[in-house]
């Protein structure tokens, strides 16, 4: 019950977690099971249906329920320690926001049993994704899932701006916060201008599918092309949604592990906002193909060429950064450096994808697969890998066992490149994405084993890690505040795990790398920059959970109002929406409570603060 | 935090109520960030609509359809409302909530009246011109565009009741005067968007 009714941003961090944790393991079942099936050629382990329902699962899953609720976690576990706050701008909203992610990536692996999962690809181009090709209720599990996890999403993208903006310690400039405070601002401001995009683009191909709409439908004068362009538009910024905090958790790692400041950081600050903005400015290079004619295709293949400089700035400057240093290999600093090489491969083959010539012959390739792979896994996944060991202590009070953690490294990174370097050359000798086999004596049939082999390893890399966690919880609580003895920010300056009110006193911040200041100049720990006093905190309320589970059940109702039941109670339910219409009562009761029953949080006395 | 009713420790307000605490400047600021994603919201509304608002698919096109004078009394009564919520506020600033209140509740009625034009304009279309959301892309992207702005006028007008509702409860004060505030920022916004909806989608047909 406690954990239901939570606003405190650690505890939603650890929510994050657990629940990205499960979807992760999900979306990793589902890739084993794709890799099975493509294990020899003319396999029959899988048909067609399914297998085209597991790769749209798994790409989903994994971007939208796995990956991002990880880095949601991150943020919500570090960002208001390493501003010296005491929790973010809107504790309720952050709790909506976890608690809506949640039920809709429920909504979303509904449909395994509800009569079939989406299977028009995560991308869910039309007209494969309307009624004529995908008629069971897949998709629409897909965009009602996917617009109410994304509510979450935006949410919590607006509440890490507000914080930031507004709740930095005092002395703490723009230009003093650390590397992966700036990250997740940056990335939230993507968030903000990405998401109502695709809000739109879901509420489009619902309407299509369920109000029998004609945006997508050539026959009713609609346009298919139209669907790609909303899509990525914002989805390629989702891209960088992706990476950026991945870059932030390196920019933090290997200065530490360095015992250095990061080499040039100001010119990281300026890449990341750089790479942000031009994001915005590429996402036609996933259309090359689509016929917009040489002009257009020219125009976007130059300005994702550009996206590479400022990406280069960055990965010059962590090595830099570790040149010189004393460097220490512990596990997070392991999956940083492991992190370089491997996402500056995926860069290069982004390169190559991004001239529009060469893009004929690439698309949709194992090519393709293997470029965003190298990015997204050898990329972001390595760096969340860096930071949950590196943050591990902080968050839960326990280190995790280096020895294991070392073995996590090695089988996950030679898993990763076993599975998805050698689909670069399976993609060049002409093997298609998304098909369910191949035919032999093709010269795929050993890469491809190749390929399953190396992703069962790094499933076995998944499960020590696993492990690690599993035992290392069972010890007692043993993290110093500075475990790792180089912490350079201000969430190294309070115990771990943290007390519910982060910070006694808000730290008074004197430079970049405030704690590590401090160290330099001889200090035990930060100047504080107000008396002790009593602390407001709010107050724990059920309201965000009740609010998503009306949500919830707005969007089922939804989603069958146009169906025949068995039973006429059922049919006159959902067909006059009144399981609609009673979802969103229960959504705007609870905004109605939220807004008439005042709260006035609780506050920690001074004498209680001194007695811990 | 610690500060958050010091405003009324005398019975006096400040200047601006709604940014006397933390909690009320973060309210108003994230309001603005929110703002911004509505922005693209409608903007991509608005995309698709220019994109989709030839596909009439032989039924009615816009030109066909419209009636002007309707929908500049529409037009006059939204942004009519839009001036009188900016009385609201003032009145906020002045610390007279009775003024506030009247002024909010005028605000209302001004959105209501137009909310109920709105709807006999999409009676009509679907009643006599047989204009529905299946007719062609373009009738697709018209009810989703307009009715898009719709709902978050209804969304406006039961949210500003509620708050008037707090008002006459709790007072204005200090907790009450940044949701006050932001709503009246919501209002101008969806204004801002009619005005768009008038040129791009009403006029643009006529003669474009």
């Amino acid at each position: 019950m406690d954990w239901i009714t939570t606003v405190d941003h650690k505890k939603i961090a650890i929510l994050y977690l657990w629940a990205g944790g499960i979807f992760f393991g999900i979306g990793g079942l589902e890739a084993i099971l794709i890799r099975i099936q493509l294990i020899k050629p003319m396999n029959t382990f899988l048909d067609a249906q399914t297998f085209n329902e597991l790769i749209t699962m798994h790409g989903t899953t994994m971007i939208f329920l796995g990956v991002m609720p990880v880095i949601f976690a991150l943020m919500n576990a570090v960002i208001p320690l390493q501003i010296g706050a005491r929790d973010v701008a809107f504790p309720f909203l952050n709790a909506l926001g976890f608690w809506t992610f949640l039920f809709g990536g429920i909504l979303l692996n509904l449909s395994w049993v509800m009569g079939g999962a989406p299977d028009a690809g995560w991308t869910a181009y039309t007209p494969l994704s309307s009624t004529s090709y995908s008629a069971t209720h897949g998709v629409d599990f897909y965009t009602i899932g996917l617009q109410i996890a994304g509510l979450g999403t935006l949410i919590g993208g607006i509440n890490f701006l507000a914080t930031i903006i507004t709740m930095r310690a005092p002395g703490m400039s723009f230009m003093r916060m650390p590397m992966f405070a700036w990250a997740t601002f940056i990335t939230s401001a993507i968030i903000l201008f990405a998401f109502p995009a695709i809000t739109v683009g879901l509420v489009l191909l619902t309407f299509d599918r369920i109000l029998e709409a004609k945006f997508f439908d050539v026959a009713g004068g609609g346009n298919p092309v139209l669907w790609q362009h909303i899509f990525w538009i914002f989805g390629h910024p989702e891209v960088y949604i992706l990476i950026l905090p991945a870059f932030g958790v390196i920019s933090e790692v290997i200065p530490t592990f360095s015992r250095k400041r990061l080499f040039g950081y100001s010119s990281m600050v300026f890449a990341t906002i750089l790479i942000a903005f031009l994001g915005f400015m590429v996402w036609a290079h996933h259309m090359f193909t689509t016929g917009l004619g040489p002009v257009a295709n020219a125009l976007f293949s130059v300005s994702t060429m550009l996206i590479a400089i400022p990406t280069g700035i960055k990965i010059f400057n962590w090595l830099f950064t570790m040149w010189g240093g004393q460097v220490r290999f512990t596990t997070p600093n392991l999956f940083a450096a492991g992190f370089i090489p491997t996402f500056t491969m995926g860069g290069v083959t982004g390169v190559m994808l991004a001239s529009a010539p060469a893009d004929f012959q690439f698309h949709d390739t194992y090519f393709v697969v293997a470029h965003f792979h190298y990015v997204i896994v050898g990329g972001l996944v390595l760096g969340l890998f860096a930071g949950l060991h590196y943050w591990w202590p902080k968050m839960f009070g326990r280190m995790l066992s280096e020895r294991l953690g070392k073995w996590t490294f090695w089988t996950f990174i030679i898993g990763f490149h076993l599975t998805f370097f050698v689909q670069h050359f399976l993609g060049l000798m002409g093997m298609q994405r998304r098909v369910f086999t191949y035919l032999p004596n093709q010269q795929f049939d050993t890469l491809n084993l190749v390929s399953t082999v190396g992703a069962m390893l790094m499933g076995v890399g998944m499960i020590i890690f696993l492990a690690n966690i599993f035992l290392t919880s069972r010890r007692p609580l043993d993290a110093a505040d500075d475990p790792w003895e180089d912490g350079r920010t201000l969430e190294w300056t309070i115990p771990s795990p943290p007390p519910e009110y982060n910070f006694k006193q808000t730290p008074l911040v004197r430079g970049l790398d405030a704690f590590w200041k401090e160290k330099m100049a001889g200090h035990k720990g930060m100047t504080p920059s107000e008396p002790v006093g009593p602390i407001h905190m709010p107050s724990a309320t059920i309201l965000p959970f009740l609010m998503s589970v009306g949500i919830f059940i707005a969007g089922l109702g939804f989603m069958f109002s146009r169906d025949e039941f068995g039973s006429d109670i059922m049919s006159f339910l959902f067909n006059n929406y009144i399981v609609t219409a009673l979802g969103l009562l229960i959504t705007f009761g609870s905004m109605l409570l939220r807004s008439l029953i005042d709260d006035h949080g609780w506050h920690i006395e001074p004498e209680e603060l001194e007695g811990r | 935090m610690t500060t958050a009713h010091a405003g009324s420790v005398d019975g006096t307000l400040p200047h601006e109520p709604e940014k006397a605490t933390l909690e009320g400047r973060n309210k108003v600021l994230a309001f603005w960030l929110f703002l911004g994603g509505e922005a693209v919201l409608f903007g991509t509304l608005f995309a698709t609509f220019l994109a989709l608002r030839n596909q009439t698919n032989e039924g009615p096109s816009a030109n066909e359809l419209f009636h002007l004078p309707l929908v500049a009394a529409a037009t006059f009564l939204l942004l009519a409302s839009s001036l009188t919520s900016v009385f609201a506020i003032q009145a906020m600033h002045r610390g007279n909530a009775t003024r506030l209140r009247n002024w909010l509740l005028i605000t209302v009625v001004l959105g209501l009246s137009f909310l109920i034009l709105e709807i006999y304009e999409f009676s009509v279309y679907i009643r006599h011109e047989e204009f529905g959301m299946t007719t062609s892309a373009f009738s697709s992207a018209f009810y989703t565009l307009v009715g898009f702005h719709g709902a978050h006028v209804a969304f406006g007008i039961l949210w500003i009741s509620v708050l008037i509702g707090q008002l006459m409860y709790k007072g204005l004060t200090v907790v009450t005067a940044p949701k006050i505030y932001v709503s009246a920022m919501y209002w101008h916004f969806i204004d801002v968007v009619w005005v768009f909806i008038f040129t791009v989608v009403y006029l643009l047909g006529k003669v474009g």
